[in-house]
């Protein structure tokens, strides 16, 4: 379970977070909307420990462990995926070199036994087949000439051999066509189950008719505003974020 | 061998202006002497090999092949001040010779400085390749203590022969390491080479490269790993004399602590060199504010129908990549390990056999420690 309270944090002097309270409990699918400036990457980057942010109050735990006290490797190992809007570019780095380390790096920090390179060839090919990915994925770089939609299926494919036990998606949907969204959005419904929740962050409904989440939260101004069922994020496809910030 | 750095070149010689050799007169240096090592200081590699202890061969820990025997041979003249005071104190050095049509496969040419006083180096090395002759020279020089290792090495490659010549340079942490590499390279031969520097307060690996036929081909590529005060300095002259030949140049500085890289690199096309294909790059990657890397690329082109490019670029570990890695649960030092040794691996094209380069990639996970912590 994903227990955030009363989280605030900034970028240098501009507070961006400003108070969130939010609970996604184990096997729940979470949506965060929310208009642009609204402080949706900067949480995603908060909870994933990345630099620059400064957490000035409030908690964020997942099942009572501290995440915020981590450095972003350990939160990884503790069960944190993050989801990037932008999939950085490793020139140099091939795919299955990169996902099979950062496996190996999660196995070790958990006291679990590593995998060698036939064992993780055999596990990402089968991965890669339910996913319906190319199999080069694995042998060229890590997103180095890959399109926009090859980057977010290279992002679920990382999801899908690490397992996370909470996947933040961070504006997965921006840049991709209706075919790659489907391929992206299968991949999530598929480690849907009793040990993985997620926290779906974006701008529009679009993604959200395809991973159906359990609640949706409006994020404006730093702030949750609004919670609902999937139905909220149709009435603000409706209406708009309009006058939810005053609420 | 007092007389020894009276002749040394100065920086305003043009070719030494970024590299000072004024720390060697810190020292005293003797005549080495031989010495027994342990064998376990060798590599295991399957091949023959080469044994130099202090400059001696050391014939028990050799094996060596018909076409490879110790050999005190003249020195070719070179106008370089390096190379002159290697012809003057000269030591015994290997000399190859390579038959017409003969795949030598590969052999491996190491020099262990054991120096308890400081000692200088002389070696002298030939290399020649006969007509249509393959060999794979595996290069290795450590040591421990304070020296000076000064060697040359003249190659030489008959029509469509082809040297695969892999360098480490592993020298100790004090030792001093200047290389002259002379390549002649006939039609359609091919000299592919590929230096990798990790040791050494200070070093120089200078090569003269001569494409004297048609169809000639080199590779001069190198990766140089530093930290502390270490200084490493790659110069390269790469001569076409023939046409429709073509030279590549892949040098790549990865630069800690206070550490310096130099790289001058300068190709020249002669008039009759036409349909010249040259290309040289040098990147650094610069791990520390205090680190420095000077960079001097060179063209001087007298034929009028070639291809010429090079191009120098300067950067720093990328932040965003280290974010990405460690939020996949890799940990920092790992992950600039990674991306260091993404970034030198285009260098590293050149090294295809497959024991060379279990070697080499060993010695650079062993230089993790000194630019990651």
């Amino acid at each position: 379970m994903l227990e955030i309270k009363n989280l605030s944090a900034r970028i240098d002097d501009k507070e961006i977070l400003r108070g969130i309270d939010l609970v996604v409990p184990q096997g729940e699918i979470h949506a965060i909307m929310g208009p642009n400036g609204a402080g949706k990457s900067t949480l995603s980057y908060v909870l994933s420990g990345r630099d620059g942010y400064e957490v000035t109050g409030g908690t964020a735990t997942l099942n009572g462990v501290d995440l915020l006290a981590m450095a972003p490797e350990e939160r990884a190992a503790a069960g944190v995926f993050l989801a990037f809007q932008y999939p950085v570019e490793l020139p140099g780095v091939g795919n299955a070199n990169f996902i099979r380390t950062a496996l190996n790096a999660i196995l070790r920090a958990r006291g679990e036994p590593e995998l060698d390179a036939v064992a993780f060839l055999k596990r990402a090919r089968a991965e890669i087949k339910r996913l319906a990915m190319p199999e080069d994925m694995l042998k060229r770089n890590v997103n180095v000439g890959f399109s926009g939609g090859e980057k977010k299926r290279n992002e679920v494919l990382q999801m899908a051999l690490l397992r996370p036990r909470i996947a933040i998606l961070d504006e997965t949907d921006s840049g991709l066509d209706i075919d790659a969204l489907k391929i992206v959005a299968d991949g999530v419904n598929a480690l849907r189950g009793p040990d993985f929740s997620a926290l779906v962050i974006t701008h529009y409904q679009r993604l959200l008719d395809h991973i159906v989440p359990d609640y949706v939260h409006v994020l404006a101004n730093g702030r949750i505003v609004r919670s609902g069922g999937p139905e909220l994020a149709h009435e603000l496809e409706a209406h708009g974020y309009a006058g939810l910030e005053a609420a | 061998m007092s007389d020894l750095l009276a002749n040394l070149p100065g920086r305003h010689l043009e070719a030494w202006h970024y590299t000072d050799l004024k720390a060697l007169k810190s020292f005293a240096f003797a005549a080495p002497a031989p010495a027994a090592i342990d064998s376990a200081l060798l590599p295991d590699l399957a091949m023959n090999r080469i044994v130099f202890v202090n400059g001696f061969l050391d014939e028990a820990l050799s094996v060596l092949p018909a076409w490879a025997r110790l050999s005190s041979h003249e020195a070719t003249k070179s106008d370089l001040p390096l190379a002159i005071l290697n012809a003057q104190h000269r030591q015994a050095g290997i000399a190859i010779d390579i038959p017409d049509d003969v795949d030598a496969g590969a052999i491996l040419l190491i020099s262990i400085s054991q120096a308890g006083a400081p000692i200088a180096l002389f070696p002298r090395h030939r290399i020649s390749l006969g007509r249509n002759a393959k060999l794979t020279l595996i290069d290795i020089a450590q040591g421990e203590g304070v020296y000076w290792h000064n060697p040359v090495s003249e190659i030489s490659l008959a029509d469509a022969a082809q040297l695969s010549h892999y360098r480490l340079q592993d020298e100790a942490e004090a030792a001093f390491h200047t290389a002259t590499i002379f390549a002649d390279i006939a039609a359609s031969a091919a000299y592919e080479s590929f230096s990798l520097v990790l040791g050494g307060q200070l070093s120089r690996a200078e090569f003269h490269a001569r494409l004297g036929g048609a169809g000639a081909d080199i590779h001069l590529n190198a990766a140089q790993l530093l930290a502390g005060t270490q200084h490493a300095d790659f110069t390269s002259v790469v001569s076409h004399d023939a046409p429709h030949c073509a030279s590549r140049q892949t040098v790549k500085s990865v630069l800690a602590g206070h550490s310096r890289g130099v790289f001058q690199g300068r190709i020249e096309v002669a008039r009759a060199a036409q349909k010249t294909d040259g290309y040289q790059m040098n990147q650094a990657l610069l791990l520390s504010p205090h680190a420095e890397i000077d960079s001097k690329p060179e063209l001087e082109i007298f034929a009028d129908d070639v291809k010429c490019s090079h191009g120098a670029t300067i950067g720093a570990l990328d932040p965003e990549q280290i974010f990405y890695l460690r939020s996949r649960g890799i940990p920092e030092p790992e992950a600039r390990a990674m991306l260091i040794r993404a970034f030198i691996d285009e260098a590293l094209a050149p090294v295809t056999h497959d024991q060379a380069r279990a070697l080499l990639e060993r010695a650079i996970e062993g230089a993790w420690s000194k630019l990651v912590s």
